[in-house]
C-alpha cells in the first residue's frame, strides 16, 4: 500500500514534469532585450626604453601591449614576419621608416 | 617580477585599466590578485579581474580586444560553465558596445531562392532545440607548446561548456531554400576589420554540415540571452567543432557556390594535413588543411600543480573531459607517469558534445610528489596521445595533461 502511494506520487510528479516540459515546447516564453555595455579600455604605454615611442604610435589603436608583452621570446625573424602580416593582412598603417626601429623594439623584448 | 609582469598587475576599474605609471606600483589590497599559468618559459603570470561587462573574475589576456580565460577552478564547481566566466575571444575591436533586439536582422543571401532578413521575434517563434556542446578556441593551450608559438598565450582556459539554445541553421536555410549548386555557407557577425581593408572576420562551413540539422543559431546560453562578450544576440554553435566557426553576433549567412577562398578559411585557422595536426618544429611549406573537429581532452580539475594534500589512504581526484566530437566513453587516471592507469567513475551524461564529469579515489603509498595524469577515450576509440603535438600555429592540444601535487604527512 505504502509502496503504491509512493508510485502515485511519482507519476504525479512525472505528468506534471511532462506537461511542464511540453508547455515549454509549445509556448517558449523567451524575451532577448537590447545589451548596452561598457568596454574597460587599456591605457598601458610599452614600457620606455629605445622604440618605445614608435610602438605607442603604432602598436596601441588596434590591440593592447599585452598581447606584445606577453609572447614568449620570439626571434627577430619570427617578429619580422609577424609585422609583416601586421601590415600586409591586417592593414596596421605602419609607415616604412617605423618598421626597422619596431622589429628592434620586438627583438629586444626578454620575456621571463 | 620583472615589469612587464608588474605591468600586468594592477586592479581593473570600471573605466580606466592598467594606466601608465600607476600599474607600474605593487599590487594594491583588495586587487584580485594574479594567476600563474606555468607556461614554459614565461611571461607566465596574468591578472585575475573583473571589470568585463556580464564577466566576473577572469583571467585577462588582453583587455582590447578582450582576450578572457576561465580559471580552471571554475571547472570543477559543474561541467557547465556559468555565463559570466565564459571564456570571451575577439579577433577585432570594432564590434558594436551596444545591439537594439528590435532592430536586429539576421540576412541569409547568395544562393537560395528567397533571401531573408529574419528579426529576432521571428526566429523565437521557431522550432527549438537545445543541446549542451564544449566550445573551445582552436588555441587553446597555446601557450603550452613547446617551441613555444605566437598568439593569444592561453593556458586551458579558453573553453567553457554550456546548454544552447536556439533554431536549427538548417530550418533557417531552408526557409531561404538553399539552390542545387550551393556547396558552402560563409558566415559574419557585426564585427567589421578595426582597419579599413583588412579581412573581415568570416568563417564557412560545407553545406552538408550547415544543413546536418545539428548546427544550431543560438539566442540562448544556459537559459540566459548571450552576454554581449559571447556574441549577443545570437551566435553560430557547430557542435564538436573549435570555435573559430561559432561566429558571434552572428548577421548575416552567404550560400556559396564555391568553397570560401577567403582570409579567414584560406591562409588562417589551418591546420597541417598530418595525424593529429602535429610536424617536426621548424618544417616548413607542409600542406594544410581548415581546422575543424576537435580531439578528446580531460583535465585534473578537483587539483592545482604544486597544491600540497594529505596523506590519507586514498585521496579524490576529479576533473572533466570532452571527447573532442564523440562522447566520451572512459576517462582513466595514472599517478606513475603513464605506464599503469585506473578507471574513473563518470558524471552524468548531457550529451556527445558536452563536458563530463569524472572521479576517482586514487591509492596513496606514501609522502612525496606525485603526478597525476587524465586521459580521455571516446566512443570512437579515439584517446589522448601522451606526446604533445607541434604546429606553428599553437593549434589543436590534446595530449595527455600532467597536474604535480605533494602528498604531505602534515597537510
Amino acid at each position: 500500500m505504502r509502496d503504491r502511494t509512493w508510485l502515485a506520487a511519482g507519476l504525479c510528479a512525472l505528468v506534471a514534469a511532462t506537461a511542464l516540459s511540453a508547455v515549454s515546447r509549445a509556448a517558449p516564453r523567451f524575451t532577448v532585450k537590447s545589451t548596452s555595455v561598457e568596454l574597460p579600455y587599456d591605457e598601458t604605454a610599452y614600457p620606455e626604453g629605445p622604440g618605445a615611442e614608435v610602438m605607442n604610435a603604432n602598436c596601441a589603436s588596434c590591440h593592447s601591449a599585452s598581447m606584445v608583452l606577453l609572447q614568449p621570446k620570439l626571434s627577430r625573424e619570427q617578429w619580422t614576419g609577424i609585422v609583416r602580416k601586421m601590415r600586409d593582412v591586417y592593414r596596421a598603417p605602419v609607415a616604412d621608416e617605423d618598421v626597422p626601429a619596431i622589429i628592434d623594439y620586438l627583438a629586444k623584448l626578454s620575456p621571463r | 617580477m620583472d615589469r612587464f609582469d608588474a605591468m600586468m598587475t594592477a586592479p581593473l576599474g570600471r573605466r580606466q585599466m592598467l594606466a601608465g605609471t600607476a600599474a607600474m606600483l605593487a599590487v594594491p589590497a583588495g586587487a584580485q590578485g594574479l594567476v600563474d599559468l606555468r607556461l614554459p618559459g614565461g611571461p607566465s603570470q596574468r591578472p585575475l579581474a573583473g571589470g568585463f561587462p556580464g564577466k566576473g573574475e577572469m583571467i585577462v589576456q588582453r583587455i582590447h580586444p578582450p582576450l578572457l580565460e576561465t580559471p580552471m577552478e571554475v571547472f570543477d564547481s559543474d561541467v557547465f560553465t556559468p555565463n559570466d566566466r565564459f571564456f570571451v575571444r575577439w579577433h577585432w575591436s570594432d564590434f558594436p558596445t551596444s545591439v537594439d533586439a528590435g532592430a536586429f536582422r539576421l540576412a541569409v543571401r547568395g544562393r537560395v531562392r528567397r533571401p531573408l532578413s529574419i528579426g529576432l521575434a521571428q526566429l523565437l517563434r521557431m522550432p527549438r532545440v537545445e543541446l549542451a556542446a564544449v566550445n573551445q578556441c582552436s588555441g587553446n593551450s597555446r601557450g603550452l607548446f613547446e617551441p613555444r608559438v605566437p598568439g593569444a598565450q592561453w593556458g586551458h582556459g579558453a573553453m567553457g561548456n554550456a546548454r544552447w539554445t536556439g533554431v536549427r541553421l538548417r530550418d533557417v536555410l531552408d526557409q531561404a531554400g538553399v539552390l542545387s549548386d550551393a556547396v558552402a555557407v560563409r558566415f559574419a557577425g557585426l564585427d567589421g576589420a578595426t582597419v579599413e581593408g583588412a579581412p573581415r572576420f568570416e568563417k564557412a562551413l560545407a553545406i552538408d554540415h550547415a544543413r546536418d540539422g545539428e548546427v544550431m543559431i543560438a539566442f540562448a546560453m544556459n537559459g540566459e540571452q548571450l552576454p554581449l562578450l559571447n556574441g549577443f544576440p545570437i551566435r553560430l554553435v557547430v557542435p564538436g567543432w573549435y570555435s573559430t566557426y561559432w561566429i558571434k553576433m552572428l548577421s548575416d549567412i552567404e550560400v556559396l557556390s564555391a568553397p570560401d577562398d577567403r582570409y579567414w578559411m584560406a591562409k588562417a585557422y589551418r591546420i597541417p594535413t598530418t595525424p593529429g595536426a602535429d610536424i617536426v618544429p621548424g618544417t616548413k611549406d607542409f600542406p594544410t588543411v581548415p581546422i575543424g573537429r576537435m580531439v578528446p581532452r580531460s583535465f585534473v580539475t578537483s587539483l592545482r600543480e604544486g597544491q600540497a594534500v594529505p596523506l590519507r589512504p586514498t585521496m579524490p581526484v576529479g576533473g572533466i573531459a570532452l571527447g573532442g566530437d564523440r562522447s566520451v566513453a572512459r576517462v582513466e587516471l595514472s599517478a606513475d607517469g603513464g605506464r599503469s592507469w585506473q578507471p574513473t567513475r563518470l558524471g552524468p551524461d548531457h550529451g556527445r558534445y558536452s563536458f563530463r564529469r569524472w572521479d576517482a579515489e586514487l591509492p596513496l603509498a606514501g609522502p612525496g610528489p606525485l603526478t597525476l595524469m587524465a586521459r580521455c577515450t571516446n566512443d570512437a576509440g579515439e584517446g589522448q596521445p601522451m606526446k604533445a603535438i607541434w604546429n606553428p600555429s599553437g593549434f589543436m592540444r590534446g595530449n595527455v595533461e600532467a597536474v604535480s601535487v605533494e602528498v604531505r604527512a602534515d597537510a
